[in-house]
């Protein structure tokens, strides 16, 4: 696969490390979340047949990690973001 | 129809014309007992435990493609019991066991062959957590055995030990680990199944729960609805897209794990040969390809092939540790769906819906847990308590805080 | 021997003659030749034998598609099975085998499998072989392997070497027969950047084994122009010998090159190269594979495609046979009896079965001698060529998982719905199935793509060839032959196989395929697969798109498991990571040992030490008594700087980080998200906003790769960078009651007393005069212990100047083994312990974990289960018998208690012999272990053969109040 990284151009998808859906990102507070939150957060996956937005790691690369907007029925990549971008926007800051 | 030599003799004299279908094709009831949604293996074999040791009568089994069409015709047929913890263990040894008398019992030639598998060492902390292994399941009634360099020579003179960048330094050995014709499994079963009274529909996909106050009472189908007291999915590799019709989200993600066969050669591997230290695992089947796989291409994917980074790895990694395969032609490459879930371990559970039972989540480990899943799902099926060997397969063990990760992992699919 | 069997014509060299050796016997052959055209020109029919009956065969096809003409290539360690001879380019001094046969392969023993055929039906395996249980193992099974099975692999490691390359274009056109060159010189004329690739070793195709005209010349001298036109191209890289085997995802195609194995001597180079193409386009040309004929023993040597009988008597100038007879379903099978007349071979008889004449049955065990006509008459022949029309070549339209439709006036499939992304079919792949079709179609393809790729030049125009006629009658086997008639050549599977299948209820075409084995054998059922279809859709009563069709998986053709690991073996199979003191420790006798990639120092022997325990013994001794030293560089270094960077260590370590003072060390302990103890080491902080953390060397990349997901995924905002220095400081552990003076000797201007550098103080610092050094008094052995590091280009100096500043003090290096006793004794956890299931509970570390903030891990870690009272507890255990050497992987079991898991306790998960203590030190986790100091349990290990008692005491084997670390 290539991956067309937002500030680098396609790479191949070999230089990069897969952690799994971009909801990882949603990591509930420790202090404030409960057991099912966090359980739901850690354990559980929307884990879908087409448009799944995941995490890549550009390690082999510029350490970026980006959410890719990938089919997984078809491995077609229609978007790619910068992970941190993606994580301001859903309100995480500190 | 029992099958035998002199059977095979009689239809020989007489022109194979007395072979009678090995199943029926029969039309879905309007209601059964129990619907088992899912014509794989796993699904195969818990029809026919749960009828044969169970008495399970009025069952049906839907395979939304052809019956074998799921993992257990895509894999590469290694059984084994060697697995270290609590959980497991007891699990995958009673699976042993079953292999051991399968095709007896349903007196169809799956050429179980246990010629047993050899797991390599390359460094003292792999030999240490083997030998812990090796003792948990000696504990537990398997039989293994530690290797030294000499065994290993003996046993496998081709493989590397002169030029290895990960020397081999010993090795665990479980003589009743081995392979079965993975096809053969899900057609016996099948026929078994059919024997007993079993409907085997296939080409009926499962597209909803009929689910009435928290209650499931039957299943949507391309077939039209049927009705039923008890729901099974049994559907390893797209277990998330049909409980998402429940509206249960699972701790699974879906991976490829791509496998390959060499072209057919005269006998040289004599069991399961696995290299840690890459990711390489190889055996001969008895038509002579050489079948071997690796690790899991590590995203989530539903289409069945993978990309060429993994085909490389594998076949580095075999290079690697028996560089005498160089010249043998890959013939076939193909690419599996797991139930990758969130501790490696599977599930064989009830769902908080009524009459809904689920079982999934076995990773790249599926094949050799057929008949033990069957079984113990069975039991669960028949007397709504786990079987005491799958106890540990609840859905509920991550709130508990108890997983069962036999790579130390964590929650991570990929890294299983 | 003569070629008994050469004609004249051919693209064959006649100039220069090649000798070769089948099965023994010296022939010769022409550059230009096959081994199977060279075999044919020699007189040659039998070749083979099949895979279950063991039947005599010959060459069938002329190309990759061969079921039957497979050999034993080349001699020792180079010998390479199933090779198909029509691929094989004929080189001096080639040397090839027959195989699968015991015996000659003109006596073949295993041959009597034929005699019993009538029991050996589909899938007659799985009725029987049952009893009694334990056969299957020792008889039924080792001979069905010896008997299956085609060649043999020499069993030594592979001579070759191979190697990857990566190429980018804008079209890869795939196949260039005609489709091909015409749409390669369409696009190449335009000035697309093309890849024209190919399996032959000549372009042309089935050009140059016809006698169609081009642009009014032979078809032949029209690709030889054509080639040499888009070799003058700077734009046109031209790719023969050279299979496209897959299509992987986004435009990526793999292709095999085969570079040396036309020659008798690969002189240094590659033996082949795994070629991965970036395309932005491709244009699949890969033309049709002809298929055969279901008549009663139609599977004799003699017996051949219609088509591969005109290559040879075209392009390689070889005869098939003297009196040859045809029989086909189309026009194509005419074309051979002129092409044969012309040529001046005898045409016995032409039977075509649109008028409804058949071969009812052959005659001939090693060689075909008659053939029996439905008419009645009984023909002698040595040759039959046999047409059951194309099939287009689709494999790799289906790669991602596309299915071909069928067409009814062409009798096959054609490429449907799920190309990968990218592709274009054009030719007789696409089903147009003449040559003036194809020309044009692929011309245009190949302008269009070129130009949607922007692309301005002109790409001309097309080349003009004959619309013959293309009249293609289905017609798939002869219903009236008695004998069996084959379907799969290689894995004999007959009509009646396939008809069986159906009768049994394998009836979905996946399940004919697995019952029967159709289309599994090393050729994929290339000239097969629609023959069966054809007679299952027939059993079923159904039409054959109805009953179905099998899709292509990679590899095209069978690719070589050397090429795909490319130079990816021996010690080269992964990168080596050597520290910065290696070439000193080389000079000083250590031994290495692999840990992940690097190479650590295991030990260093010294004169007059017998075994490794020696030297172990003797340097973890000398740093207790004196002072050691070893290079801990391999563990991870992380750079952690930023206003934030302590509340970021707080969130990434459970224990606290806020209030560590500058110039200060901490151990910290990580959990996983899940709450499970991950990594464990210590970090620096240098200033108020630069910290430096190390990991333990297992770990290193993935604690790194966390952190950064935590800083730029979680947390986003906050003010902290990470870099990895692992790889740019050299560190080394100093140990022992005289590291201090030893280092005191090392540091410039740095008081090292007690008091000016306590336990757990760390700076920056200067050594040797100048040299910008980091200083940490840290501890893994339980010593007065420093590590000290500096930037990785001094490492080497470093540990010279070490080694020369301790001489004094009788100082030592020593390895990862005397480090690992040293822990064990003191009883840090490392990987043993650290194994990624156990909690910092079970660790004894629980109450390191703060509640009182929100890091990694810790809301997962309350858990019930994970807090169990009864739980796994690490701790230390002693032989009772002091004089038996303890075993890691023992498993506890209360004295008295049955062995099973239900009794388990725990287990021993390090274990070392302690010079200081003079017995043998084990750590474990213990049930309820940390209550149970003094206790007497089993230590369990049958695979070891010991069963012992130990007594479980602190992990602390040494110095349990840690006296010595602050001295």
């Amino acid at each position: 696969m290539i991956i067309p990284h937002p500030l680098l151009g396609p790479r191949d998808a070999a230089e990069f490390v897969y952690k799994g859906d971009a909801s990882l990102i949603n990591r509930p507070d420790g202090m404030t979340a409960s057991d099912d939150e966090m359980h739901d957060y850690a354990y559980l996956r929307d884990n879908p047949a087409g448009e799944h937005r995941e995490l890549w790691y550009h390690e082999q690369g510029d350490r970026s990690w980006l959410v890719v907007t990938r089919n997984t029925m078809t491995h077609d990549i229609t978007y790619v973001e910068l992970a941190r971008d993606v994580a301001r926007a859903s309100g995480r800051s500190r | 129809m029992r099958y035998s030599a002199l059977k095979i003799l009689k239809e020989g004299l007489t022109g194979n014309k007395g072979w009678k279908p090995v199943w029926r094709e029969p039309d879905p009831k309007p209601e059964y007992d129990v619907i088992i949604v899912g014509g794989g293996g796993h699904g195969l074999s818990t029809a026919y435990y749960l009828a044969k040791e169970f008495r399970g009568k009025n069952i049906a089994v839907l395979e939304k493609g052809w019956l074998g069409s799921g993992n257990i015709g895509r894999n590469t047929t290694i059984i084994r019991s060697n697995y270290l913890l609590e959980g497991n263990q007891p699990f995958y040894e009673l699976s042993l066991k079953l292999w051991e008398g399968l095709e007896q019992d349903f007196n169809y030639n799956a050429m179980v062959s246990q010629r047993g598998i050899l797991n390599l060492i390359h460094s003292d902390p792999q030999r240490d957590a083997f030998v812990r292994r090796g003792n948990a399941m000696r504990l537990s009634g398997a039989d293994a055995e530690i290797f030294g360099r000499e065994e290993i020579q003996k046993m496998c003179p081709f493989l590397d030990y002169e030029n290895a960048r990960f020397p081999i330094q010993g090795a665990i050995w479980q003589p009743r680990g081995g392979t079965v014709r993975h096809d053969a499994v899900a057609w016996g079963y099948a026929r078994g199944a059919d024997a007993l009274g079993v409907d085997i529909i296939q080409n009926c996909e499962v597209t909803g729960f009929q689910i009435e106050n928290g209650v499931c009472k039957g299943v949507e189908t391309s077939k039209g609805a049927i009705r039923a007291k008890k729901v099974a999915v049994c559907v390893a590799g797209s277990s998330s897209r049909v409980m998402e019709k429940a509206g249960m989200r699972l701790p699974i993600e879906s991976h490829v794990l791509q496998a390959f066969v060499t072209e057919g050669l005269k006998p040289v591997i004599p069991g399961v040969i696995t290299f840690g230290a890459g990711h390489f695992y190889v055996s001969q089947s008895d038509k002579g390809g050489l079948v071997f796989g690796g690790d899991i291409d590590g995203y989530n994917t539903y289409a069945q092939r993978g990309n060429l980074p993994v085909v490389e790895d594998v076949c580095e990694g075999g290079m690697a540790i028996m560089p005498m395969i160089g010249r043998a032609r890959l013939l076939r490459m193909w690419g599996g769906i797991m139930d990758m879930s969130m501790d490696g371990s599977p599930f064989i559970d009830k769902t908080h819906i009524d009459g809904l039972y689920f079982n999934g989540g076995w990773c790249y480990g599926g094949f050799k847990a057929t008949p033990a899943s069957g079984y113990c799902y069975a039991h669960l099926l028949a007397t709504d308590t786990p079987h005491k060997t799958a106890e540990a397969y609840r859905l509920d063990r991550f709130r508990r805080g108890a997983p069962i990760d036999e790579k130390g992992q964590g929650a991570q699919p990929n890294l299983h | 021997m003569t070629q008994s069997h050469r004609i004249d014509g051919g693209q064959i060299d006649r100039s220069r003659s090649l000798k070769f050796e089948w099965n023994g016997k010296k022939m010769a052959g022409h550059p230009g030749d096959t081994l199977a055209s060279a075999l044919i020109a020699n007189g040659v029919q039998l070749v083979g034998r099949s895979f279950k009956y063991h039947r005599p065969r010959g060459i069938f096809s002329a190309g990759s598609e061969e079921p039957n003409a497979l050999v034993q290539l080349r001699k020792g360690a180079a010998q390479e099975p199933n090779t198909r001879a029509t691929t094989v380019e004929l080189f001096e001094g080639l040397a090839a085998t027959s195989q699968n046969h015991r015996g000659s392969l003109e006596w073949d023993l295993m041959a009597a499998n034929d005699l019993l055929a009538r029991f050996l039906s589909a899938g007659f395996y799985y009725k029987t072989f049952m009893w009694p249980k334990a056969f299957w193992e020792k008889l039924y099974e080792p001979v069905i392997r010896a008997s299956a099975g085609l060649g043999n692999l020499s069993g030594q490691a592979d001579p070759d070497s191979y190697d990857h390359g990566y190429l980018h274009c804008d079209l890869l056109i795939i196949g260039a027969g005609p489709a091909g060159l015409a749409a390669a010189l369409a696009a190449g004329r335009s000035g697309a950047r093309v890849i024209l690739a190919d399996e032959d070793f000549v372009m042309g195709g089935r050009l140059n084994a016809e006698t169609h005209e081009v642009d009014g010349q032979p078809g032949a001298d029209w690709a030889a122009a054509a080639i040499a036109e888009l070799s003058a191209m700077d734009n046109v890289r031209l790719m023969t010998r050279t299979t496209v085997y897959g299509s992987y995802d986004h435009g990526i195609y793999g292709a095999l090159e085969r570079v040396t194995d036309h020659l008798a001597d690969a002189a240094g180079k590659p033996r082949q190269v795994l070629w991965r193409l970036y395309t932005q386009r491709a244009l699949l040309t890969a033309g049709a594979t002809e298929r055969s004929i279901g008549f009663g023993n139609n599977d004799r040597p003699g017996i051949m495609l219609a088509g591969a009988v005109r290559a040879y008597v075209n392009r390689f100038g070889a005869a098939p046979g003297r009196r040859v007879a045809v029989f086909t379903n189309n026009e194509d099978g005419l074309r051979t009896a002129e092409d044969l007349k012309a040529k001046g071979i005898e045409v016995a008889a032409v039977v075509d079965a649109r008028k409804g004449e058949y071969v009812l049955n052959t005659v001939g065990r090693r060689g075909l001698k008659s053939i029996t006509l439905s008419t009645g008459p009984t023909i002698p022949i040595d040759c039959l060529a046999v047409s059951g029309g194309w099939s287009p070549n689709v494999h790799l339209t289906c790669h991602h998982r596309g299915r071909p439709v069928w067409r009814d006036d062409i009798a096959g499939f054609v490429p449907g719905e799920g190309l990968p992304p990218g592709m274009t079919v054009a030719g007789a792949a696409n089903g147009a199935m003449t040559l003036a079709a194809a020309l044009n179609k692929a011309h245009e393809a190949g302008a269009s793509l070129a130009s949607a790729l922007g692309a301005k030049g002109n790409a001309g125009d097309a080349p003009t060839g004959s619309d013959e006629n293309f009249d293609a009658t289905p017609f798939w086997y002869v219903a009236d032959s008695k004998p069996r008639a084959w379907v799969d050549l290689q894995n004999d599977v007959t009509s009646k196989d396939v008809k069986q299948s159906h009768q049994e209820g394998f009836r979905a075409v996946e399940h004919l395929k697995r019952y029967t084995t159709l289309g599994m054998a090393t050729d994929q059922g290339k000239t097969s697969n629609i023959l069966g279809l054809a007679i299952m859709a027939e059993a079923s009563g159904k039409t054959i798109p109805e009953t179905g069709t099998t899709i292509f998986r990679p590899p095209y053709n069978p690719v070589a498991v050397g090429a795909f690991a490319g130079r990816a073996r021996g010690k080269e199979f992964r990168p080596t990571r050597l520290t910065p003191s290696h070439h000193w420790a080389k000079e000083n006798g250590a031994d290495f040992v692999e840990t992940g990639m690097w190479l650590r120092a295991q030990w260093f022997k010294r004169s007059g030490e017998k075994g490794w325990r020696d030297s172990v013994d003797r340097e973890a001794a000398a740093v207790r008594k004196s002072v050691g030293i070893c290079d801990v560089t391999t563990l991870g270094k992380i750079d952690i700087q930023g206003r934030d960077a302590a509340e970021f260590l707080n969130r990434i370590y459970s224990n606290p980080f806020l209030k560590l003072p500058v110039g200060k060390v901490r151990y910290g302990l990580m959990l996983r998200e899940d709450g499970v103890a991950y990594d464990d080491g210590t970090t620096a902080r240098l200033t108020e906003t630069h910290f430096v953390m190390t990991t333990t060397t297992a770990n290193a990349v993935t604690v790194f790769r966390n952190m950064e997901f935590a800083r730029q995924c979680l947390w986003p905002d906050l003010d902290v960078h990470l870099i990895s220095t692992t790889d740019g400081w050299a560190q080394f552990a100093v140990a022992g009651p005289n590291s201090r003076a030893l280092l005191q000797k090392v540091v410039d201007d740095l008081d090292l007393s007690n008091d000016a550098f306590p336990f757990m103080a760390c700076t920056e610092c200067t050594v040797f005069g100048g040299t910008p050094a980091r200083l940490f008094r840290i501890s893994f052995s339980g010593e007065l212990a420093y590590e000290v590091a500096v930037p990785a280009r001094y490492g080497d100096a470093m540990m010279r100047g070490l080694m020369a500043a301790g001489e004094e003090f009788d100082a030592v290096p020593y390895g990862t083994e005397a480090l690992g006793v040293l822990r064990i004794e003191k009883g840090h956890a490392a990987g043993n312990e650290l194994n990624g299931q156990t909690s910092a509970q079970n660790l004894g570390l629980g109450g390191m974990v703060s509640q009182k903030k929100d890091a990694i891990g810790t809301k997962l870690s309350t858990r019930p289960e994970m807090n169990r009272d009864d739980d796994l507890r690490l701790v230390g255990f002693r032989p009772k018998d002091k004089s038996i050497l303890l075993t890691a992987g023992a498993h506890f079991l209360n004295p008295g208690d049955p062995e099973d898991m239900a009794h388990d306790q725990g287990w021993m998960t390090s274990v070392a012999y302690s010079p200081e203590l003079g017995h043998s030190v084990g750590l474990g986790y213990l049930k309820q272990g940390s209550e149970r100091m003094g206790e007497t349990v089993r230590a369990y290990s049958p695979v070891r053969n010991q069963d012992i008692l130990v007594e479980v005491c602190s992990v602390h084997h040494i110095d349990p109040e840690g006296v010595r670390q602050r001295g």
